[in-house]
């Protein structure tokens, strides 16, 4: 039933979220059709980092009260979480292309945070993957969730300051115009909604696959 | 035995060890020399290009030489069941942590006292500035505060050294960047007040990790 209810919230807010980006919301003057990608590319961002904040959260929870559900939560979170990241850097490579003539600048930093993001989420999967136990596997995964989400803000000052000496490239000059912040704002609750219903899904999944495991191990 | 007096009877133990068995300092000091001279003939270095690359090579250096000793760490405790004499040790986890932690340090300052020198002398450069001196080992401090705790993790799982590495460089960017910067500034002959938003950054990275490492660390090697 909640699930339900979420799904369809997802698909309204979603359809409305695409009106708004490509019809209603106005073109850019300075960068053109190609500042539309912002308001996927911010919703995804802020996705990956709120599913990575759960992910930090669970793995707390997990270390200090060992019920799996806690796990359960990080790991699905995190699988949600590396996709998103994904998709920001992919859309942050088409938004680079036409405005700044590259795929990739180390200049931005916020792609840079980014991708070391990507990757010490990618490090959460793998150990996770080539743990001997699987509950030990939780608790290396559950201690890297936690070191990662505490670098993230040490990571991001450092890439800033490092390409601070000459001014990077503004997106918005004066903040945003009102029908702008309110084709991102419902952007953003589209994708959280979406998220919720995603987690709520493989968390639901993941806790049959344990039970299923758990038979099969009983039956043989 | 109070703290820090078993601290340091757990870093003596891997000293001595070393002492005996000079697995780590020798064969990373030969790596990491070997590192910087395949460096050299990456860059086809003239003095003017060295000195442009010469930060970036130096913290490369480093960081692999990091990885590699602080995988010996624990692959030596795993061998022959060390780590389980040591848990079995009337000492708390924590202990373990800062006397593994120090004797990593006391390596990796050793290796670096000997690298140093010898980038100096290779590259032509002037390399033993005070503020060199605390860049390095402030990096380093944050190397093992980390490295020791994911040394550990990497060594209970089923790839072992290939997962220190995937752990460690993408937490450390913060320190190596900082580490490349303000060498450079240091190279240059800047003075500190250039330098001190890269070194308070790298101080920042020291606390935290030493604080989150120190917290955690007992839950991987519970049994």
């Amino acid at each position: 039933m909640k699930r339900k209810v979420l799904l369809w919230l997802s698909l309204a807010l979603m359809m409305a979220s695409l009106y708004l980006v490509f019809i209603y919301v106005p073109t850019e003057k300075e960068m053109g059709i190609i500042q539309r990608i912002f308001y996927l590319m911010v919703p995804m961002g802020w996705l990956a980092l709120l599913a990575f904040l759960i992910v930090f959260i669970g793995s707390i929870l997990y270390l200090v009260k060992r019920t799996s559900k806690w796990d359960t939560l990080a790991y699905c979170s995190a699988e949600i979480g590396i996709v998103f990241t994904t998709l920001t850097l992919i859309t942050g490579s088409i938004w680079a292309k036409p405005v700044w003539g590259v795929w990739w600048t180390w200049d931005e930093p916020r792609l840079t945070s980014t991708l070391i993001l990507w990757f010490i989420y990618l490090a959460y999967l793998i150990v996770r993957s080539f743990a001997i136990e699987e509950s030990r596997g939780a608790v290396f995964a559950a201690i890297v969730g936690i070191v990662g989400f505490v670098d993230l803000p040490i990571v991001a000052l450092a890439t800033t300051l490092w390409r601070g000496m000459h001014p990077g490239p503004l997106i918005f000059q004066g903040g945003l115009a009102p029908s702008m912040l309110l084709t991102l704002l419902v952007s953003i609750s589209a994708f959280t909604s979406l998220y919720i219903l995603l987690l709520i899904q493989r968390v639901s999944m993941k806790n049959d696959e344990m039970e299923l495991s758990t038979l099969k191990r009983l039956s043989s | 035995m109070n703290f820090w007096s078993k601290v340091l009877t757990i870093a003596w133990k891997d000293a001595l060890s070393e002492i005996r068995t000079r697995e780590i300092i020798f064969s990373v000091l030969v790596f990491t020399l070997l590192v910087i001279v395949i460096f050299n003939f990456a860059f086809s270095a003239n003095q003017q290009m060295i000195e442009l690359v010469a930060p970036g090579i130096l913290w490369v250096t480093f960081a692999f030489a990091g990885v590699l000793s602080l995988n010996r760490s624990f692959i030596m405790e795993k061998e022959q069941a060390c780590l389980d004499g040591l848990m079995m040790c009337p000492v708390s986890r924590e202990v373990i942590y800062v006397g593994k932690m120090l004797a990593s340090l006391l390596f990796m300052l050793v290796i670096e006292a000997i690298a140093l020198p010898g980038f100096a002398f290779l590259f032509n450069l002037a390399v033993l500035s005070p503020q060199l001196i605390a860049i390095t080992v402030s990096t380093t401090i944050g190397f093992v505060a980390v490295g020791t705790l994911f040394s550990a993790l990497a060594v209970n799982t089923k790839a072992r050294e290939m997962v220190l590495p995937i752990l460690f460089f993408p937490i450390t960017v913060p320190i190596i960047i900082s580490a490349v910067q303000a060498s450079k500034l240091a190279l240059a002959g800047e003075p500190w007040t250039k330098l001190s938003p890269w070194l308070q950054i790298i101080g920042t990275f020291d606390i935290i990790f030493l604080a989150v490492s120190f917290l955690v660390f007992a839950f991987i090697i519970e049994e």
